[in-house]
């Protein structure tokens, strides 16, 4: 669980934690479990952080279950999005203004 | 609790006592929206169907909806040449017991008289639907049906699962609810499975959802939009655990197609992608292709969804917008019925939002009147899609 306020913990078995309000890049964070981090970009309402260090090829688990497979190295505290982060159904489909960095 | 409904033929009652101006080829389409204009906000909506071509799922549509129970009264608008069976659906409609007129431009004599003769025949009708009677209508006599569109991060965690609160509500009360989009539910068919009555229904549900999957990835695109990424979801198994939320808790009693009613009241999954080979394109083009089909249903009223903001409504059946985002909502409240983003903030919990979304939708019974109803949405598609009726799986049995 983490006790920092603008961020949620849906589920415990979760890798990424959810954006309750805006951050601003340098933000201080606590990723619960002792574990800080800091805000490495703006990163708007209810986007996804690493709650830990996530491996390529890991799953990225949200709401206890699998939304994808991490596509790269992902630090803690870092923003897990489309340039890190792919489905195992079909491809996500976003505008070129969109592409890695959603801020 | 009870609410104030118009009683059909069938049994079914209705919360509205609409008269539909139906085109049934584009070609009309002009002369039925003039024929609706004058009395477009008195509850004169305008649907139809753009194809010359017949389609068996586009009949059904038609036929559904033009004797759902919030219809009175329907004036087809034909040009003359299109291949519409316009002949069956107004048997079925005369059937139903309710006034129809079918309209024929090119007997008609063109544009002006058509329109000067539609206009009068709605005049009358609608005169004949005002001075109608209603009779007391209770909840498990309704249909409610949930989408969800323009979602983003904050549709999964606030909006979804108030819908889907009000659902349990709902359930336990008797009524009939239908969540639908089976493409967005991609990721999640294990968990809905374990939810169905039975075991055969569970497995149609599995089917469904891969039907889904293959026909989405035959056309290289999920059911999951440029916008929805910008609000923080990244893939289609992400948008799916959050839309699957609208479904609640309550146990899984059947699955449905497009212009199936409920027999009973329960929970149900409206599978919306075609059968067999992918032949006519994406499966639901947009949102309204999706509420048309709930209210084919029957559906009585909609519950949307909606994170980055969306600002439909329906033709026939009101439709309920749920706003899940707080930053959306302080931009658009004027498009929303519920702010459910309050959750996000502290200010409220899922039970009371949920409650105020089951209260609300009462309201509707008992003169309540949404959003977009005051702003005069009634949107409304109907495209081409080819389905198999429902198997014996479909409806269990109620032991």
């Amino acid at each position: 669980m983490t006790d920092d306020p603008r961020l949620i913990l849906l589920d415990p078995r979760d890798n990424v934690l959810v954006v309750r309000s805006r951050l601003r890049a340098g933000d201080a964070l606590d990723l619960g479990g002792g574990a800080s981090s800091v805000a490495d970009k703006d990163v708007p309402l209810a986007h996804k952080l690493a709650r830990r260090a996530i491996a390529a090829g890991e799953k990225i688990l949200k709401y206890g279950a699998p939304i994808g497979v991490a596509t790269a190295d992902i630090p803690a505290g870092a923003h897990v999005h489309v340039h890190n982060l792919r489905s195992d159904y079909t491809p996500t489909y976003t505008l070129d203004s969109e592409k890695g960095d959603a801020a | 609790m009870t609410m104030q409904g118009w009683l059909r033929s069938d049994g079914r009652k209705g919360i509205r006592n609409v008269v539909a101006v139906a085109y049934l080829v584009e070609c009309a389409h002009h002369v039925a929206r003039e024929i609706a204009l004058p009395l477009r906000e008195e509850g004169v909506h305008v649907i139809g169907f753009p194809g010359c071509y017949p389609n068996d799922y586009a009949q059904r549509m038609m036929e559904g909806l033009c004797t759902h129970p919030n219809v009175g009264a329907v004036l087809l608008v034909s040009l003359g040449c299109e291949s519409f069976n316009k002949y069956g659906l107004e048997r079925v409609i005369r059937a139903s017991g309710r006034p129809v007129k079918t309209l024929t431009i090119q007997a008609t004599g063109g544009t002006r008289a058509s329109i000067a003769e539609g206009r009068a025949w709605v005049a009358e009708r609608k005169a004949e639907l005002d001075a109608m009677p209603t009779v007391e209508m209770r909840v498990d006599e309704l249909v409610v049906g949930t989408v969800c569109g323009g979602s983003d991060g904050t549709s999964g965690i606030t909006g979804n699962p108030a819908a889907g609160r009000a659902f349990d509500l709902l359930v336990k009360a008797g009524a009939a609810c239908i969540f639908e989009e089976t493409g967005e539910l991609i990721g999640c068919e294990h968990i809905m499975a374990s939810r169905a009555i039975t075991p055969a229904l569970g497995l149609v549900l599995e089917e469904s959802v891969a039907k889904a999957a293959k026909y989405y990835a035959t056309l290289g695109y999920g059911s999951f939009a440029a916008g929805n990424a910008d609000g923080g979801l990244s893939t289609i198994e992400e948008k799916s655990m959050g839309a699957y939320a609208k479904s609640g808790a309550s146990p899984i009693s059947g699955l449905l197609k497009p212009g199936d009613v409920p027999p009973r009241g329960g929970l149900y999954l409206l599978d919306v992608v075609p059968d067999g080979e992918v032949r006519f394109g994406f499966p639901n083009i947009n949102d309204n292709a999706e509420i048309a089909e709930l209210i084919a249903c029957g559906a009585h009223a909609v519950y949307f969804v909606t994170g980055r903001g969306s600002v439909v409504g329906s033709a026939i059946s009101p439709v309920v917008k749920i706003c899940a985002n707080p930053e959306t909502h302080r931009r658009m409240s004027d498009d929303m019925d519920v702010n459910a983003g309050r959750i996000l903030e502290g200010a409220a919990t899922l039970d009371e939002v949920g409650r105020e979304i089951f209260d609300l939708t009462v309201g509707l019974g008992r003169g309540g009147r949404t959003r977009s109803e005051e702003l005069g949405h009634q949107e409304f598609i109907l495209t081409y899609k080819s389905f198999e009726p429902i198997g014996p799986s479909c409806l269990p049995a109620v032991a």
